[in-house]
């Protein structure tokens, strides 16, 4: 968006183009990627504002209940997009939350770790998981489609087998006694902006619970980490060289290669970046429930392909945004949680969400077709 | 008489047995525009693929400004001034113009350990370059998909100029182009020499080479059948030795046959 906007800015002070009318605001707003879901988004608040407008889900409980929803698919949609953008697929983020989560648990209950080691530890994990992924797809060739397929499969199974074996069980609880002053841990257990609930829960302007304090106590860390990584992504996709290098490899590999970018590295650090955000995300889950789960996140991969590609990212690669897939992320926890407020089963909310990538997958056919051929 | 800009001299390359170049020689001065002429299989991709670094010779030598050079990757062809443009032009449709004129080679600013990509300048100078080549680029921003074929490779050429070409390497840049589109790049690439630039125009197209073209090397199953100026030979002798003539002479023998035949 703005360095079109900008390219518009620069262009009229140096030289004046007659025919640069032409290109209206509308224009340049309609061929960016996250149309779509910008336009979805507000049709589904539009819905449940005239369907549930009285029911609750827009009062700061209900708003900060499907923003939480919502951010945690986003921090892994983000990384999915980034990810596609580049050309590549991957469908393990998945079985790497519930792998996460497991590295985070079982050093810190069973080995005595402190939980910030074990958290570290987590994130390492993640660093080389992406890197065998992304590495196995840039040296073999092999679409990454199958790659992480097979790594959707090893994680889960190894996941399971190792939690057993350790513990026996298939979850590992009782994390939640050691958040306390640990120095990392806050970062991803923390409702931030408390003041503001209190304040407004002290106006009576938010329900209260019948202790006073108010419903909804501050703004969940996992939306504070979804908006970072919006703004982090975006800005790395329009500002940085790096970004037009991800742009370039998912285009055209051999172009970019011939021209000097090295796509190998691009492909595999963004395989490094999914398997971050599956961690981010499975931190804040497991610090959240106090326990991990080795079913954690199961399918959570296919839902954040579905969210990127309502964003407006294209299967084939050099195209789609990190503020689309947020929105495309906002748009599935919106309806995940609004549909409990409606008269509508929640058996539907599948049907919504298949429903609802179709009509963006045609969409977008549609606007790469007037990006690339309008000539 | 000036001094020649590059030189290959007696270049061969060899894949196991097969004999891909023999003997190839090449000399070309500034604002020389040599067409490099030959059928499927002569070895012009070999040949491309030997000025841009990626094969090396095994025989002969190359000569740049009169120094003996040896390209041990595509990287020092390009650094010694050799700008290569492949026929899938390494754009991507998908992207701006102004994103594909500097992929790979970002203009930077900011602070050392914070650079951003310089859009605003980026912009401006793939707008500017773009007029220079009468290519009126309404919003550098507007993806390279919009453009016409034509447009596209003049848009990798400038690109190859900006970036230092003294030599630019052009495979078959008229192969997939209509009429107008082939005039409109042909334009251009005379424009390139009248600057200064030694241009190769690899071509299998001698319609499109012969009005450009100060020579002519014809390569013929990996051999140069010989360098020609233009006042030295015609269009049809060209077309015939290109060919091999009597492959020619032979499908008209062959056609009159047919029609005896049939009457």
């Amino acid at each position: 968006m703005s360095d079109k906007a900008k390219s518009i800015a620069s262009k009229k002070t140096s030289r004046q183009d007659e025919r640069l009318k032409e290109v209206s605001k509308l224009r340049l707003l309609l061929n960016r990627p996250e149309l779509g879901a910008v336009g979805g988004a507000i049709l589904v608040f539009i819905f449940f504002g005239i369907v549930a407008g009285d029911t609750g889900m827009f009062s700061a409980y209900g708003t900060l209940n499907f923003l939480d929803v919502s951010a945690n698919l986003g921090i892994i949609a983000i990384a999915a997009a980034m990810l596609m953008i580049g050309g590549e697929f991957d469908l393990s983020i998945g079985s790497m939350i519930g792998f996460a989560g497991i590295c985070i648990a079982i050093p810190a209950i069973y080995w005595g770790w402190p939980l910030w080691i074990s958290i570290i530890f987590a994130f390492a994990m993640a660093v080389l998981v992406g890197y065998f992924n992304g590495i196995l797809v840039v040296k073999t060739g092999l679409p990454s489609f199958i790659v992480t397929l097979a790594m959707l499969f090893i994680l889960r199974g190894a996941t399971l087998a190792i939690t057993r074996l350790i513990t026996g069980r298939t979850q590992v609880p009782g994390l939640r006694v050691l958040i306390e002053n640990d120095p990392i841990a806050w970062m991803f257990a923390t409702d931030t902006f408390k003041w503001l609930f209190t304040w407004l829960g002290s106006m009576n302007l938010i329900a209260l619970r019948t202790d006073g304090t108010p419903l909804a106590t501050g703004i969940p860390p996992s939306v504070i980490w979804f908006i970072a990584a919006t703004l982090f992504a975006t800005w790395i996709l329009m500002k940085t060289r790096y970004g037009n290098w991800i742009f370039a490899s998912g285009g055209d590999k051999n172009g970019a290669t011939n021209v000097g970018v090295p796509v190998g590295r691009v492909k595999i650090s963004l395989f490094i970046g999914t398997a971050v955000a599956a961690t981010i995300f499975a931190t804040i889950q497991v610090l959240d429930a106090g326990s991990a789960d080795t079913m954690r996140g199961n399918l959570k991969e296919l839902e954040a392909i579905a969210a990127a590609v309502v964003g407006g990212c294209l299967l084939t690669g050099g195209y789609g945004s990190a503020i689309g897939a947020a929105f495309g992320a906002l748009i599935f926890g919106t309806v995940s949680m609004g549909i409990f407020y409606t008269d509508v089963d929640t058996d539907w909310f599948k049907v919504f969400l298949g429903a609802m990538m179709l009509i963006a997958v045609v969409f977008n056919n549609y606007i790469r077709k007037r990006v690339t051929e309008s000539k | 008489m000036t001094e020649n800009l590059i030189e290959f001299n007696n270049i061969s390359k060899f894949f196991g047995k097969v004999i891909a170049l023999k003997d190839v020689t090449m000399k070309l001065k500034k604002g020389e525009i040599m067409c490099l002429l030959g059928d499927n299989g002569a070895g012009k991709s070999t040949l491309i693929k030997t000025l841009a670094g990626v094969h090396k010779p095994d025989e002969g030598e190359i000569v740049i400004e009169g120094k003996k050079t040896v390209f041990d990757s595509p990287k020092d062809a390009l650094d010694m001034g050799i700008g290569t443009v492949y026929q899938d032009l390494a754009l991507v449709p998908l992207m701006s113009v102004t994103r594909n004129f500097f992929m790979g080679r970002e203009p930077l600013k900011g602070l050392p350990f914070l650079k951003t990509f310089d859009i605003e300048k980026a912009n401006q100078i793939a707008a500017e370059r773009m007029g220079q080549i009468g290519i009126d680029v309404r919003d550098p921003s507007q993806a390279v998909g919009t453009m016409s074929g034509g447009e596209r490779q003049c848009l990798a050429i400038s690109r190859a100029i900006y970036f230092g070409a003294k030599v630019l390497v052009l495979d078959e840049p008229t192969s997939a182009l209509g009429v107008h589109q082939a005039s409109m790049v042909l334009k251009y690439v005379v424009k390139a020499a009248s600057q200064g630039l030694a241009v190769i125009l690899i071509t299998h197209n001698v319609h499109h080479a012969y009005p450009v073209g100060n020579s002519f090397t014809v390569l013929n199953r990996g051999k140069s059948l010989g360098t020609f100026n233009k006042k030295d030979i015609s269009r049809e002798e060209l077309l015939g030795m290109m060919a091999g003539g009597e492959e020619l002479d032979k499908l008209e023998v062959e056609l009159e046959e047919m029609n005896r035949i049939n009457n």
